[in-house]
């Protein structure tokens, strides 16, 4: 333990890690209380700064950039010492990397309620901080690489190859979606527009889905599952097919957001072609997670920590079976611009991206601190919240995005609309009341962790280190 | 992973596990054919924009940038945050056509960096606003939405009525987008500080939905897709 903690740069994992812990409670906190706006408007308040619109972008900054992307850069660095046997390139590069992901999350705490924004969905950041992005980026990239580079074994570990893969696609995707025309020091035009500029924004918006928070995540994956189970990959031939099939195909799907609308309709029927088909390489991804598991199934009976992981890839499989279904033109029409959207993203977001990174976290927190959890009945509590939150969210936006679709497009005998737009809306009251309460489950469970980790992180502190090498080795 | 003696011949994929550069080459390379094919199409195909399919259609030409007090309001549109809960592209579907009018084409939003048509409609959809309701009743219901509409669930902005437009800031806003192909003439450019002059940002943001979907002038019973 002493010369692992020598030998790797942990300070850097460990900071990453803890600010993710942070950036969940904040992130999530932000969407409940927005959840309650469209609940109960009354929150808006008159007041400009916390107003649906402006706090929508903190919301999503936040979870998506803030807590998904500390994560990442967490686990990035940490599964890539390990399995290269080596410390990272450039320590230095590395607290680049950190300090400035967390100054660019600032800049969005502040910009953000202000209404400085590029009003481009997760890419609302304006130009000065997109540069910022870049270059941090960049450095989080180069120092990747280079740390394989010098790596002490022969082969580059599947992990790996999802983090690169994301690494270079977020690179062309935020360099293009970004390109803008400055007018001021937070205000700027993007040089693309209409029909194109949308094909651009969807390609990095469902992009940023499949390789951000999709691809990287599968990296943890296939390092965590298998450690925290103690158990070889299920299929290394799987893997490599898996993860070729995923990066070609993601790379096309965004066109399935704009289903009938003024694009072309060659495009997003492409889009829509592509996003059926990759159901296959998705399932390959959870099969291979869970099959890992494979004669070691009674482990989740006592392993919290692995249940995180496992439910983690349930969602994973939900949601990549359902996206496709919305991708097909028929359920598309129904489903485009309802509800039914946002809780296909939430069972993404919370129960795959979310519970993988906190099984992750605690994975790390245990071995980085060279401990074990303050309480195991808390992770067990949060466990439940999490699982709990996300079924009664995803649950609430499936009726609710169903029952707007049906009733948008309702006649009544005389061939007329049979609702106005606004009944539809008060339809929503309930639902959007039940969405947040859902939300306030899940919030309160990643307050949980913030506790617990915290707690056992300066109870690891306050502990002699030797006691620290020998509660590692139990 | 497996163990590999060193009779057999290396796979292409071995060969990349054991190679970063080469790794990092493939996978750029791999990720980068989607996007390549799905989007620069769009920008020297004649059929995107509907006005190169049918340059016989006079009503397509009806398109024109927004005059500087309307883009005054479509950035305040833009930093309010209003196009995460309306869309602005309305779908070729009946139910859509009797709720919102005809069916948005891509001319319609050529000059619109960026593009607005959402993805989301927690509201109706706004593409076709323009001239549906009344300035007074667009003022009322954005200072107060729920005097107009009781059950809605948007936010107040009283405070647009308290804010004026900056008039050099727009000159320069039109300037910027006649940077990027918008056919400003210079003439609106130099006009466009008086044009806001006084106009707060209630006034623009009302000039900006009662512009909407109104610029092409539909004739009725002609298909505009192919």
């Amino acid at each position: 333990m002493q010369a692992e903690q020598q030998q790797y740069n942990y300070q850097v994992v460990k900071w990453f890690a803890y600010m993710a812990c942070v950036y969940l409670v904040i992130g999530t906190g932000v969407g409940v209380y927005i959840a309650s706006e469209l609940a109960w408007p009354i929150l808006n308040f008159d007041n400009p700064y916390i107003s649906f619109g402006r706090l929508r972008p903190v919301h999503t900054n936040t979870v998506i950039f803030a807590f998904g992307g500390s994560t990442l850069m967490a686990t990035a660095f940490y599964i890539v010492q390990r399995t290269c046997s080596t410390r990272l390139w450039s320590d230095k590069m590395a607290w680049f990397t950190f300090w400035g992901w967390n100054l660019v999350i600032i800049g969005a705490f502040i910009t953000l309620p202000l209404g400085l924004t590029q009003s481009k969905e997760y890419a609302e950041l304006e130009w000065p901080l997109d540069i910022l992005i870049a270059a941090v980026w960049l450095a989080y990239t180069f120092n990747f690489i280079m740390t394989i580079s010098i790596r002490k074994v022969s082969h580059i570990y599947v992990a790996n190859w999802f983090f690169l893969a994301m690494m270079i696609m977020i690179t062309y995707l935020h360099v293009v979606n970004s390109l803008a025309i400055p007018v001021e020091l937070f205000k700027s035009y993007s040089i693309f527009s209409g029909v194109q500029d949308a094909m651009i924004q969807w390609w990095w918006g469902h992009n940023a889905v499949g390789f951000f928070l999709t691809a990287g995540f599968l990296g943890i994956m296939y390092y965590f599952v298998p450690k925290q189970a103690n158990r070889p990959v299920y299929s290394y031939r799987l893997s490599v097919i898996h993860f070729w099939a995923l990066i070609f195909g993601y790379v096309w799907l965004g066109a399935h957001h704009l289903q009938y609308t003024a694009l072309p309709d060659w495009t997003g029927s492409l889009g829509a072609a592509i996003s059926l088909a990759m159901i296959i390489p998705s399932w390959g991804g959870a099969i291979n997670g869970m099959f890992t598991l494979s004669g070691a199934w009674d482990k989740l009976r006592t392993d919290y920590i692995l249940r995180f992981l496992i439910v983690s890839l349930a969602f994973y499989a939900m949601s990549t079976f359902e996206g496709p279904v919305m991708a097909s033109k028929t359920v598309n029409a129904l489903s485009h611009y309802t509800d039914w959207t946002i809780g296909h993203v939430h069972s993404g977001a919370l129960g795959w991206v979310a519970m993988v990174s906190i099984g992750a976290l605690y994975h790390m927190v245990e071995r980085m601190w060279g401990t074990t959890m303050y309480s195991i009945r808390l992770v067990n509590l949060h466990f439940w919240m999490a699982t709990i939150g996300t079924a009664v969210y995803i649950t609430a936006m499936w009726v609710s995005g169903i029952m707007q679709g049906l009733m948008w497009r309702a006649y009544d005998d005389y061939g007329n609309l049979a609702y106005t737009f606004v009944e539809s809306v008060a339809q929503m009251h309930p639902y959007y009341a039940m969405r947040a309460v859902g939300g306030l489950i899940f919030f309160l469970g990643a307050c949980v962790m913030l506790f617990n980790v915290t707690v056992t992180i300066r109870r690891a502190i306050a502990k002699p280190s030797v006691e620290m090498a020998t509660a590692a080795n139990i | 992973m497996s163990d590999h003696n060193s009779n057999k011949p290396v796979t292409f994929q071995e060969k990349l596990e054991k190679n970063i550069w080469a790794l990092v080459l493939a996978t750029a390379l791999v990720v980068s054919v989607g996007g390549i094919v799905e989007i620069v199409p769009l920008f020297y195909l004649d059929t995107t924009f509907e006005d190169d399919v049918f340059p016989e259609y006079e009503e397509l030409k009806g398109v024109r940038p927004y005059t500087a007090l309307e883009l005054a309001g479509r950035d305040i549109y833009q930093r309010e945050g209003c196009y995460l809960c309306h869309s602005q592209m309305v779908r070729p579907f009946r139910d859509e056509k009797d709720r919102y009018g005809h069916y948005s084409l891509a001319v319609e939003s050529k000059y619109d960096h960026p593009f607005q048509w959402g993805s989301k409609r927690t509201g109706p959809d706004l593409a076709r606003v323009g001239g549906k309701y009344s300035d007074a009743w667009q003022i009322q219901h954005l200072r107060d939405p729920r005097s107009v509409v009781p059950e809605s669930v948007m936010p107040g902005y009283p405070w647009l009525d308290k804010a004026t437009v900056d008039g050099v800031g727009m000159e320069k806003r039109l300037r910027a987008m006649k940077a990027l192909g918008v056919p400003y003439t210079d003439e609106q450019i130099n006009a466009a500080a008086e044009t806001v002059e006084g106009k707060t940002e209630m006034q623009a943001l009302v000039a900006y939905l009662q512009v909407l979907g109104t610029m092409v002038k539909f004739e009725p019973g002609r298909d505009y897709r192919d």
